[in-house]
């Protein structure tokens, strides 16, 4: 039994640290170790189209994961005080969010932007007042960040509703019997209790937004992504520089990872 | 009270905005444009007709390729996964048991374009094949076959697979297996009669997660499979972005999602069946 989860394990991990040991390879070759380098990481850090891609997908991260964090604890903290219809409505649209492919996400968005940005395009040219060209409506980093933070938001509904359930409301009752009002409630007694579940769906957030592959090579229009790079990169060959590339990109989403079960395990013995 | 709705609509009013301007309506696009036309430019015209459905076949292989991959992918998951959550679950050290857990759930949190990746440089012709041509076993060829489509399914979905069993063996009265052996039946024996029918509510849920997820795959495939094992996600992509063929390709997702209800309904159905196997599965 032992053995067989080692074998397991060994699966799960060996092929990715085939990808972290080969990305200090001295050599080109990929079967053969020639000695410990960090070369390929300074050329894939020095790389223009590297450090482009990479900066598109940090900010769309960020700015995907800012903003899914905060409506998503806004809706969930709404969502205690909703029943009846309104309340399914809003868990079958977070069901669909996350149970509908990525793929089918990146297409319906796609088409349905680009229709609508062939609708607004002659409008905002027609009415706009000045002499320089109208701006045009295009796919980029806009909907990158919308269609990312679609799937964010949902995800961070589900860990902060998740972190509601197991908080202690008689502290509530306390809080507000003691005379507090509902705002010092909130920010003494709630907030700091279910302030792990949006810390940890935030990270999870940018860690979604950062790997995703298949929504970016949608709707990513003029823009590319790391992932989106990495993967036309392959396409015209295997080489040491993506090993370096992949390495980087499996230590952001660690970092995170670690981060967030850290936080959320903490919040456990708090609570 | 009308203060508490009024800052309720509020606090609802992005995130609901924010559902209906990227998800349902893209979603209603999809289902209008799939019976439309295709443009002369491709793109799409409106119009009204079902030859989108009706002509399918055309992508026949797709379809076919991914209902006999995605079954076979999600069971060979199942196999592998089983005795690994019962091990984690019954078997494994309590001290360990979240660490060890952890670890499973790791990689699905991290890039499955990274890690098949990982599955070309092992299974390329400098990889695993030139060991074996070196242990004087043939030189087989592994990559862009249906075999490294499998072998990378399994890895990016096990973990999937792998939590909701285990959630399932946890949760398992222990005292019914001291019971059952206590009244003298070998352990093989409480292994089929009570401890298999207990977790069957997690592989269902394993297995329902992982077939759908499979249904819409994009990136094994293309990666491992080399354009010769063609998903219905690899459709998809091929008539969205090279043949921009809008209207047919919406048609080929409205019927995924269609396959994908149906699955997740007799899911539903089988899991209502088992008593008190409601089971509430998050995977973080």
């Amino acid at each position: 039994m032992r053995i067989y989860a080692l074998a397991v394990y060994l699966f799960l991990y060996i092929p990715i640290g085939i990808i972290a040991l080969f990305s200090f390879n001295a050599g080109r070759h990929a079967s053969q170790f020639q000695g410990f380098s960090t070369q390929w990481y300074g050329k894939a850090l020095s790389n223009p189209f590297v450090m482009d891609a990479f900066q598109t997908s940090l900010s769309v991260a960020l700015a995907s994961a800012v903003l899914a964090t905060l409506f998503g604890t806004m809706a969930a903290l709404a969502l205690q005080s909703v029943s009846g219809r309104l309340r399914l409505a809003f868990d079958a649209l977070i069901y669909i969010a996350v149970m509908v492919p990525g793929i089918v996400i990146g297409i319906a968005t796609l088409i349905a932007l680009v229709t609508l940005f062939g609708w607004l395009n002659p409008i905002l040219v027609a009415i706009w007042p000045f002499a320089a060209k109208a701006p045009q409506l295009s796919l980029g980093y806009g909907s990158l960040i919308a269609a990312h933070g679609l799937f964010a938001m949902a995800l961070v509904i589900i860990i902060v509703r998740a972190r509601m359930a197991g908080m202690d409301r008689s502290l509530i009752e306390a809080s507000a019997d003691l005379g507090a009002t509902p705002w010092g409630t909130f920010r003494q007694v709630t907030l700091p209790q279910i302030f792990p579940g949006i810390l940890a769906g935030f990270l999870l957030a940018f860690t979604f937004s950062f790997d995703d592959f298949i929504i970016a090579f949608f709707v990513a229009g003029s823009q590319t992504t790391l992932p989106v790079y990495v993967f036309s990169s392959i396409r015209r060959g295997v080489t040491p520089e993506i090993n370096a590339i992949g390495t980087m990109v499996l230590a952001v989403s660690l970092m995170m990872l670690i981060a967030a079960q850290a936080i959320l395990q903490r919040g456990h013995k708090a609570a | 009270m009308q203060r508490q709705d009024l800052r309720t609509w509020l606090f609802l009013a992005p995130a609901g905005a924010w559902f209906l301007c990227m998800l349902v309506l893209p979603l209603i696009v999809v289902f209008v444009f799939s019976f439309g036309e295709r443009g002369p430019a491709g793109g799409y015209v409106p119009a009204f007709t079902f030859d989108n459905f009706l002509n399918l076949g055309a992508r026949w292989a797709a379809f076919k390729n991914t209902l006999i991959l995605a079954p076979i992918g999600t069971l060979i998951c199942l196999l592998v996964a089983y005795p690994l959550a019962y091990f984690l679950a019954l078997r494994s050290s309590p001290r360990w048991r979240t660490l060890l857990l952890i670890l499973v759930i790791v990689p699905f949190w991290t890039s499955i374009l990274i890690r098949s990746y990982a599955w070309i440089y092992l299974l390329g012709g400098q990889g695993i094949p030139s060991l074996l041509n070196a242990l004087g076993l043939g030189n087989p060829r592994l990559i862009n076959t249906p075999f490294a489509v499998l072998v990378g399914i399994v890895y990016g979905y096990l973990p999937l697979m792998v939590f909701p069993i285990y959630v399932a063996l946890e949760r398992l009265d222990k005292r019914l297996l001291e019971a059952s052996s206590d009244l003298g039946s070998p352990p093989w024996r409480s292994f089929l009669q009570v401890t298999l029918p207990l977790s069957m509510p997690g592989v269902a849920t394993g297995c329902m997660l992982v077939f759908i997820l499979l249904m819409g795959e994009f990136l094994i495939p293309a990666m491992l499979g080399g354009g010769k094992v063609f998903f219905i996600g690899n459709a998809l992509v091929d008539l969205f972005l090279q043949s921009r063929n809008w209207a047919y390709g919406s048609a080929v997702a409205v019927a995924l999602v269609l396959v994908m209800l149906v699955t997740v309904a007799a899911y539903l159905r089988l899991t209502r069946r088992w008593a008190g196997g409601r089971d509430d599965v998050s995977l973080m």
